[in-house]
């Protein structure tokens, strides 16, 4: 009995997505360390880390939203957004937490922009956010006047910056918000009832779950990380860039998509989403060093998310159909 | 079994040694049946007898292992659908097909639209078409309305001229009537035996005996995915039929429910809202009260109200005289109102999340008592697991996904996950809906048990002999009010049914 049980539990551990991208990060970075003396170096590791950060914040608000069947293309625009307003405000020497907290108050504002008009209004997410996302990207422009702003005090760089224990601060901020929201998403009646949302909304209503109001909550929840991305981000590059962020919405439903969400929602994790950020990142940052050209990382990015969900949606059919 | 008078009753199809299985699971073992021209030919069967993989066989949806299925002299070894068609084989499956936003016409030409030179679709050949047929069989809409616009029962039957278009010689209905109402079943009965007269054969699925007797030549039961038996229908009872589903008789089928009522507790006044206006009644502890209406008498929508889901326009509900001041879902059900939702698909269930899961989903709050909101995983499995034993919900695990249970197990579960919330009042709306016979005399044992735990229970139903044997009094609603208030001996069939057609036009009132 006690063996039979330990064998479902390897079982569900191999079925889990999360084990087939990590072994699909090992086999990628086994090959790797012979094709290349710089992949297995500690430095090479850490920028690949150091990359992949900020795609793992936005990855947070992404699964959440994704679980409840929601997603949202501003989060790029809004990462723009919140670096432009706490470079502005702090060239114009506002103190420095007010400062974030004007920028992380903008970005959660969006956030419940896009939830209203989506969960309220009923307009549907992808027409939503795709509106917010160009709105948002212009009024960066706006306020910016179209130039990036450097020159930010060192009190701010800092967040971006500082290393503890050899490692940079951003890698730090993201893994620990992985952790946290791994365990909330796991664990708290608040982002469990996101599952059920996904899962069915109108049986979560007729179960009591409060589903307009949690989706708004989601996606202010979004817009506040992505702001939160955007400072670390900005402090980390010392500037402010019309351009930060942009695409990276998609690169990020990628990386949630490719850690097992589904764009129909009541899936997802938010370590699932680390690694699949984190296996985007590995590719670039194999090719990089395989020396070929920019232009085929793009193409190679897009096919292992589509050679993923199609090996994911083969496995759910066969089970489906063992179940029937 | 072979049919005796071959020369007077042609064979168009004829199935022997049908079988098909999935891992694990024999769905059909070695049945067969055989459909002669100008007959409606019920198939009943419990849930999981097997008729819906045996008509999927039918239709081209699935291969089966092993068969001889012959139509019309042909032996059938391919399954596609676009062949059933071909070989006259007409489907109308339980999910309608049709899309909401293209006309009529549209549908029921879809991919074998008229066309025109160029291969431009030809509109107007389309409409001429679509008209003819809507014509032929006295159908009133034009062939440009949007099918979106029309009622689930005028759905059902466009659903059939579309089968029909392709000129098939037989059809198959898979519970068409689950969602009609009485008139519109009535008209679907006069299709359907209209059709029989012009030499179509047609296979009939329903889970209602009663429309068996009202509407079939000859009865075929499988079950457990075995061939039991086909009969004629003026030579079986209602009683065989049963048997022949279930294995064996269900003695004393509505068993005696609890009479004894205690005090009024649960008050409903003046209540209006969307589709229903100025609803009174009052529930006693330990009560049953039916509430019988046709499809849009606005019962659903008045639980609804009474639940928080939709806005409440007027009227008052009480608790044990306490005024309740209700909202939205939560609020009701903290003031211990339960409401087991029809249509446990769309409104009931998260087919993708497990049986605990699902069962926890309005308890959540109980399970997450600790400062930071955290789940209680123990107690959820503790409390799943009770209510899996409680409510004799089979299944190997309390991880197993709702989607995978049969029928009247998801049904359990439903009741489960609302009666663990310990309601003072349920609600419970169309309970045995799409469940089987066994399953079916399970659920009234339970509810039994809760109205005579002092509970009182609100049975929305439209399944008339349910309501009748099992309420203390049944109230009648049409178009939005009640119309009627029966109970004891006054409760016959025919009252109640005269109440919700309108044809009883003495007496009647509000209370």
């Amino acid at each position: 009995m006690a063996q039979n049980n330990e064998k479902n539990l390897l079982q569900k551990i191999i079925a889990m997505r999360e084990f087939m991208i990590i072994f699909i990060i090992l086999i990628i970075g086994l090959i790797m360390t012979f094709v290349s003396p710089h992949f297995l170096t500690s430095s090479n590791l850490k920028a690949l880390l150091l990359r992949v950060s900020i795609t793992s914040i936005l990855a947070i608000g992404m699964t959440i939203l994704l679980t409840a069947g929601d997603f949202d293309l501003s989060v790029g625009s809004v990462l723009a957004l919140s670096g432009a307003i706490a470079a502005i405000a702090l060239r114009a020497e506002v103190p420095l937490t007010l400062a974030i907290l004007l920028a992380l108050a903008a970005a959660t504002l969006v956030g419940l922009f896009n939830g209203v008009v989506v969960a309220k209004v009923g307009i549907n997410a992808f027409i939503t956010t795709l509106a917010t996302m160009m709105a948002v990207r212009g009024l960066v422009m706006i306020i910016m006047g179209g130039r990036n702003i450097a020159g930010l005090p060192e009190s701010f760089t800092r967040i971006g910056r500082s290393y503890f224990f050899n490692i940079q601060s951003p890698i730090w901020i993201s893994l620990i918000l992985i952790v946290i929201f791994e365990f909330l998403l796991r664990k708290t009646k608040f982002f469990r009832q996101n599952y059920y949302i996904g899962g069915n909304p109108l049986s979560a209503m007729f179960s009591g779950i409060e589903v307009q109001k949690m989706r708004i909550y989601n996606f202010m929840l979004t817009g506040f990380l992505a702001g939160l991305a955007g400072i670390v981000n900005t402090a980390r590059f010392a500037a402010a860039t019309t351009t930060a962020g942009d695409g990276l919405e998609l690169q990020v439903v990628a990386a949630v998509i490719l850690g097992g969400a589904s764009l129909k929602g009541g899936e997802g994790t938010v370590v699932g989403a680390f690694f699949g950020a984190l296996l985007m990142g590995l590719i670039i940052n194999s090719l990089n060093l395989i020396g070929v050209d920019v232009y085929w990382q793009t193409f190679v990015q897009g096919s292992i998310l589509l050679f993923a969900v199609v090996v994911d949606q083969y496995g759910k059919k066969k089970t489906l159909s063992a179940s029937a | 079994m072979g049919p005796a008078e071959q020369s007077k009753n042609e064979i168009v199809l004829s199935a022997r040694n049908v079988s098909k299985s999935y891992p694990g699971v024999q769905a059909l073992n070695q049945v067969e049946m055989d459909l002669k021209k100008g007959e409606i030919h019920a198939l009943v069967g419990e849930n999981g007898a097997g008729k819906s993989t045996f008509i999927h066989i039918l239709g081209g949806i699935c291969e089966p292992d092993e068969c001889e299925i012959i139509i019309k002299e042909n032996q059938v070894n391919e399954f596609k659908p676009h062949l059933a068609a071909e070989y006259g084989i007409g489907v109308v499956f339980q999910e309608l097909s049709l899309v909401n936003n293209m006309t009529i016409a549209e549908n029921i030409f879809v991919n074998r639209q008229p066309v025109g030179k160029f291969g431009f679709i030809d509109k107007k050949k389309m409409k001429t078409k679509a008209l003819e047929m809507l014509d032929v069989f006295d159908l009133d809409f034009s062939p440009d309305k949007m099918v979106g616009s029309l009622s689930t029962g005028d759905k059902q039957l466009i659903e059939i001229l579309k089968a029909l278009s392709k000129n098939p010689e037989v059809l198959i209905l898979d519970e068409p009537t689950s969602s009609l109402s009485r008139g519109e079943i009535n008209r679907l009965f006069k299709l359907l035996k209209r059709l029989k007269n012009e030499g179509i054969a047609i296979i009939y699925i329903s889970h209602h005996l009663e429309e068996v007797f009202d509407l079939c030549d000859r009865v075929t039961v499988f079950r457990n995915g075995k061939y039991v038996d086909t009969k004629l229908v003026e030579n079986v009872t209602e009683k065989d039929l049963v048997k022949m589903m279930v294995g064996k008789t269900l003695e004393n089928f509505y068993i005696d429910f609890n009479k004894e009522k205690g005090e009024d507790y649960f008050e409903v006044s003046g209540l209006s809202g969307e589709k229903f206006n100025n609803i009174n009644f009052s529930l006693a502890r330990g009560e049953v009260l039916g509430i019988f209406g046709l499809v849009g008498a606005g019962r659903t929508e008045m639980a609804e109200t009474i639940f928080g889901i939709r806005k409440r326009r007027a009227g008052e509900i009480s608790l044990e005289d306490n005024y309740l001041n209700i909202n939205k879902p939560i609020d009701a059900m903290k003031k211990g109102i339960s409401y087991l939702t029809e249509d446990r698909h769309s409104k009931g269930l998260a087919l993708n999340m497990n049986i605990k899961e699902n069962i926890a989903s309005s308890s959540l709050g109980e399970f997450a008592k600790s400062k930071l909101g955290l789940l209680a995983d123990k107690e959820m499995r503790d409390f799943s697991k009770d209510i899996v034993e409680k409510y004799n919900i089979v299944t190997p695990s309390i991880e197993k996904k709702v989607k995978n249970l049969s029928g009247g197990n998801q049904q359990k579960v439903l009741l489960g996950k609302w009666l663990g919330t310990d309601p003072e009042v349920i609600i419970v709306d169309e309970p045995t809906r799409g469940v089987d016979v066994g399953a079916k005399q399970e659920i009234y044992k339970y509810l039994d048990k809760v109205s005579k735990s002092g509970i009182g229970i609100i049975l929305i139903s439209s399944d008339l002999p349910e309501v009748k044997n099992l309420s203390d009094r049944v109230l009648i609603m049409r178009e939005g009010e009640i119309v009627g208030c029966l109970s004891g001996e006054e409760a016959t069939k025919e009252a109640i049914l005269a109440y919700a057609t309108g044809t009883n036009t003495k007496s009647g009132g509000n209370k």
